[in-house]
């Protein structure tokens, strides 16, 4: 490849595709982003830090390579510290705490402990009639697949870390971002499977 | 008119929660409609307009003659054009951002000062809410046609586009986490499909937004920042070119559209 011809190349692009020259880059988004946010209540900066999966989904638009994708989803679940013994908490706090949407906002006191906020995108017990759809329904979800060793490790990584399972799902990591704790995760997992839960009834 | 809207809507309301199911449809087109025309944003416009007149400042001016790019003084319109690119500011403004620029230049306020308190709340809504919906109100019937010619206008469109997709915050959402997909809901609110222009259009065409859940009136500014609390991010810097790019990505993708706000939500 001769200079002549990269230079010849470079004028072409200048005048043929305008739009590729003004495209703005994800680097210069991240700059922006950095700049025009400010830290508030218990929300820091660090939190606008892209790590590589969320690099991977923006710049994929969610669409991952499936090598890629295969890859960082094994790190993920590498990464997830799945405790010894049953998964399984007390489904009557799980449901209380899939229902509450509360926690990790500027607003929000870090005192308290957050909710999952799962009612946001997933129906689960016909008692709650208010649930959001961007999420599969979980809807008697153990009663369809038991509630094995197997299935508990399974819910409960899924939400410790969705991403292990789904790179670019839309689910965010709950234990990876300290969101909630593992006996809060525990118990969550018995609200999906327990068979005495409201929604394997 | 104004009192016997307000009192109609919450006749309206209470029948609405106790209707059955069958009557259920009617019922809430009936509300809705009752909603659109007997909008409390009317207050809204009409206080801004005092506000739009009054004196204040250390150069005591007021803001008729602020210009948003049809000469100095002209709303008519306005508020439909806009975002677009000020060679006076040399950024792209949105209607609130531009009303902040005209705060400072012809009353000479600081922009500290100015800034204090842009968003308020029910018992109290901010000078900057009241003046917004008085000069969106201006631009009823207008065609959305914000700026798209300038490099600028173009940049912004870009990185509006780009931040409606970027993943970020502490949940790891995209703008399109919740409004990529159409028919998706988070509890009982469904999501408008912001990318989608037909979709966007009438969405963009109704903010500023009176909600009556929250007997108060929502700007732009304001709509863009509280999603990005619930993404649990930082927080955009007000009338930052963060928040102004969303403003021109999603007005852009809608335009065409006619606007007819300040709307009303539930």
């Amino acid at each position: 490849m001769t200079m002549k011809w990269m230079l010849g190349a470079g004028i072409a692009a200048l005048f043929l595709s305008p739009l590729v020259i003004a495209e703005v880059s994800d680097q210069e988004v991240q700059r922006v982003i950095k700049r025009d946010f400010k830290a508030k209540g218990q929300a820091k900066m660090d939190r606008l830090d892209q790590d590589v999966v969320q690099q991977i989904c923006t710049q994929s638009r969610d669409k991952p390579s499936a090598d890629v994708a295969k890859a960082l989803e094994s790190d993920q679940l590498k990464a997830i510290p799945f405790p010894s013994g049953s998964l399984m908490g007390n489904w009557k706090k799980g449901g209380k705490i899939a229902w509450s949407g509360k926690g990790m906002q500027w607003h929000e006191k870090t005192s308290k402990p957050s909710g999952g906020g799962c009612y946001n995108c997933h129906e689960i017990s016909p008692k709650r009639t208010s649930f959001g759809t961007i999420g599969p329904s979980l809807r008697a979800w153990g009663k369809k697949r038991g509630s094995g060793a197997d299935v508990q490790k399974y819910v409960y990584g899924k939400i410790y870390n969705s991403k292990a399972y789904n790179l670019c799902s839309h689910m965010p990591r709950f234990g990876t971002t300290g969101t909630l704790t593992e006996q809060q995760i525990k118990d969550l997992v018995a609200y999906v499977l327990d068979p005495s839960s409201p929604n394997n009834k | 008119m104004r009192a016997s809207g307000c009192s109609a809507l919450l006749i309206a309301a209470f029948a609405l929660a106790a209707a059955p199911v069958g009557a259920q449809a009617a019922k809430v087109t009936k509300y809705q409609k009752m909603v659109t025309e007997g909008s409390p944003a009317e207050l809204y416009e009409l206080v801004g307009e005092d506000l739009w007149k009054k004196k204040k400042g250390p150069k005591n001016a007021s803001l008729e003659k602020c210009d948003f790019g049809k000469g100095p003084g002209v709303l008519k319109g306005a508020y439909a054009a806009l975002p677009r690119y000020f060679k006076d500011s040399n950024r792209v403004e949105d209607t609130e951002s531009r009303i902040l620029h005209c705060m400072m230049t012809l009353q000479g306020r600081s922009r500290k000062e100015a800034l204090k308190r842009p968003f308020g709340n029910a018992n109290k809504p901010s000078e900057m809410e009241y003046l917004t919906a008085y000069v969106a109100g201006q631009s009823r019937g207008y065609k959305m046609a914000p700026g798209m010619s300038h490099p600028k206008e173009k940049r912004a469109y870009e990185l509006g586009e780009k931040l409606f997709f970027a993943r970020t915050g502490l949940y790891d959402f995209s703008c399109a986490s919740c409004h990529g997909e159409e028919g998706k809901r988070i509890r009982a609110s469904q999501l408008p499909v912001l990318s989608k222009p037909k979709v966007a259009g009438p969405v963009m065409a109704t903010w500023p937004a009176y909600r009556v859940s929250k007997s108060h009136l929502y700007t732009m500014q304001w709509r863009i920042a509280n999603c990005y609390r619930q993404m649990r991010t930082p927080s955009p810097i007000w009338g930052s070119e963060v928040v102004n790019a969303m403003n021109m990505y999603m007005t852009v993708t809608g335009k065409g559209a006619t606007y007819s706000g300040p709307g009303t939500k539930r």
